[in-house]
């Protein structure tokens, strides 16, 4: 007993000291972003590497915000192209750094995917699991099928639907799709089960309406579900970067990916300009995660759990 | 009991429950059928046309073409070659790799738990767009701190150019798209480690099981769903792969993929582009060799 105790302590030493490593390894991209967005170009192209800046300098970051400037923020009217002709915006506010619009853009696109996922979902979830309503089975099925189908594949499609709707180059293409996509259906229904029957029935005996059911009793049970799902959808609205690339076109409508990506297009050798980028593109939505990840890793391990 | 009423739900009752169900899903299926049905079933349909970007020319139907050409093209047999190695290799090490962790971390406390939790997920947050970029300036050529560390320690002479050569760039891949998705499977295990029955894994340990049985015989059954959803999410994953291969290599130096030939295939102004019949035919592809592979996997889990 004595020789296998010593055996397994051994092995835990080894294992913690191996999973530090790792870990050093996940954070290093990170960590190289950030240092090296600070970095001046003489560290980034030094012959021997750098580790650490030896100054920390913001040239980069004015490069970035230097390069071109768009007005803060422009609101398209969906569908307006059908009604005035050419596309209605709203703009509104000074003249900005570009970088900060695709920040706007990704902020609003992100915010907007994420209110009516949750919404559209929370009724649709709680519908599938506690109406039973004629076609349920079927449209179950179809939602179940349709997660499994890889996304990428109704893209062309997609992109022409756009156009016929005069959507191009819009960031509301970008998020109509996204609210489509039946995940959080599927996962409101697995929060929605968990509801008792009886309170449903109590509601209905005592002549509550469907809606005030679903608002005063159904939501506020479901509420751990629709945390997970609201951090779930903006996370993946911020990172979609397929969507936003075959969706988006021009340089006002980019979102903070799609303008990082275009950037080290064009200037694929300035890489403290691409650091600036991409510290701008990952530090807010890391800093929105670790501020939620409580209710992310409960969203993560329900929608698993029955799936 | 409490079930009984509803099986002999009259028929008012069940229009009732048809309308409020209906209204309730109302808004969900606008956007449901609109932006994921409607294209799929296009997508289909496109696949046995020759539509193409060019809307002058009337699309006609082609038939079973564009499926038969397509194993005839080598630039396609290639990409799905370069997919298959990426699935074969990516869904067996995020799995293993995963569950690995899960088992180290699990018991921790709850402060270190979730701290070596957030690291592996950070690159999921991180972006493909910012992860891309800055791991293309590691492998850099003249600049990546891999090439200036590997020849500082003096473990190689001369430069390595990590994404500009066949059989060395599609290996980069597979390990930073392994850091991307081994994320939330940790999250996942780590769950379903803890939701084990304990008294079961107790009793064993009082009869003389060692560590290792007591995680073949006793854990590894009850995590089989978990492990099933994450083999059967990776192997999605792999398959649609895309950033990753657009930002780091445009699909040269042998990492073609079949996601990144239907993008080509479709947007890209090439001499062959905007062949959208062409590149939905190869979208139908990948989509029938996702359900196939998942259907095994899901047969092979069942019968465990």
């Amino acid at each position: 007993m004595k020789t296998l105790s010593g055996r397994s302590k051994a092995y835990k030493i080894f294992s913690v000291i191996l999973l530090v490593l790792l870990a050093l390894f996940f954070l290093f991209p990170l960590y190289w972003i950030v240092t090296g967005a600070f970095k001046p170009a003489a560290d980034i192209y030094a012959k021997e590497p750098v580790w650490w800046p030896s100054e920390w300098v913001t040239t980069n970051f004015d490069n970035l915000f230097n390069k071109r400037t768009a007005p803060l923020w422009e609101l398209a009217v969906p569908f307006s192209s059908y009604f005035a002709g050419k596309p209605v915006y709203f703009s509104v506010g000074p003249t900005v750094p570009a970088a900060f619009r695709w920040l706007v853009n990704t902020v609003f696109m992100a915010v907007t995917a994420m209110i009516f996922t949750c919404i559209t979902a929370a009724m649709a979830g709680y519908a599938l699991a506690k109406k039973r309503f004629r076609g349920r089975g079927i449209l179950f099925a179809l939602i179940v099928c349709a997660m499994a189908l890889p996304k990428q594949v109704i893209l062309i499609p997609l992109l022409k639907e756009m156009g016929a709707l005069k959507l191009m180059n819009n960031l509301w293409a970008v998020i109509f799709p996204t609210i489509g996509w039946p995940f959080g259906v599927f996962l409101m229904k697995q929060f929605s089960e968990s509801i008792p029957g009886e309170i449903l029935e109590a509601a209905r005996v005592d002549g509550s309406s469907e809606l005030r059911t679903f608002t005063t009793i159904v939501v506020p049970m479901v509420k751990p579900g629709i945390g997970a799902l609201a951090i779930f959808t903006f996370i993946n609205s911020w990172n979609d970067y397929f969507m936003q690339l075959i969706m988006l076109t021009g340089g006002s409508q980019f979102t903070i990916a799609l303008g990082i990506a275009t950037l080290q297009a064009e200037t694929s050798i300035d890489m403290g300009l691409l650091m600036a980028g991409a510290a701008l593109a990952s530090i807010p939505i890391i800093i929105i995660f670790l501020i939620f990840q409580k209710y992310f890793t409960q969203g993560i391990t329900m929608g698993a759990v029955k799936g | 009991m409490a079930k009984q009423p509803k099986q002999t739900m009259s028929r008012a009752l069940q229009r009732r429950e048809d309308i409020a169900g209906y209204l309730f899903m109302l808004p969900s299926l606008i956007f449901f059928l609109g932006f994921v049905i409607i294209p799929m079933f296009m997508c289909i349909g496109m696949s046995f046309t020759d539509a193409n970007l060019n809307a002058k020319t009337a699309t006609t139907f082609v038939g079973l073409t564009n499926f038969i050409n397509l194993w005839q093209d080598a630039v396609f047999l290639d990409a799905l070659k370069n997919t298959f190695l990426l699935v074969v290799v990516t869904v067996p090490a995020v799995t293993l790799f995963s569950l690995w962790v899960s088992s180290a971390i699990y018991k921790m406390k709850m402060p270190v738990l979730s701290t070596f939790r957030c690291i592996f997920y950070l690159p999921v947050v991180t972006g493909s767009v910012a992860v891309t970029v800055v791991w293309k300036w590691i492998f850099d050529n003249y600049t990546g701190i891999l090439n200036t560390a590997l020849k500082g320690m003096g473990l190689i002479e001369k430069n390595i150019n990590w994404l500009g050569t066949d059989g060395i760039a599609i290996w980069c891949i597979i390990l930073i798209m392994f850091t991307t998705y081994v994320g939330q499977p940790i999250v996942l295990y780590v769950s379903a480690l803890g939701n084990v029955d304990q008294g079961l894994v107790e009793a064993a340990q009082v009869d003389g099981a060692t560590d290792l049985q007591v995680f073949w015989k006793i854990k590894w059954p009850q995590i089989m769903p978990t492990t099933l959803y994450i083999v059967v999410i990776t192997t999605i994953n792999t398959f649609q792969c895309f950033a990753l291969i657009q930002l780091l290599t445009e699909g040269g130096s042998g990492t073609n993929t079949v996601m990144f030939y239907i993008y080509r295939m479709a947007f890209k102004l090439t001499e062959q582009g905007g062949h959208f019949g062409y590149a939905n035919a190869m979208g139908v592809v990948l989509a029938i060799f996702i359900a196939i592979l998942s259907a095994i996997q899901f047969k092979l889990g069942e019968e465990k």
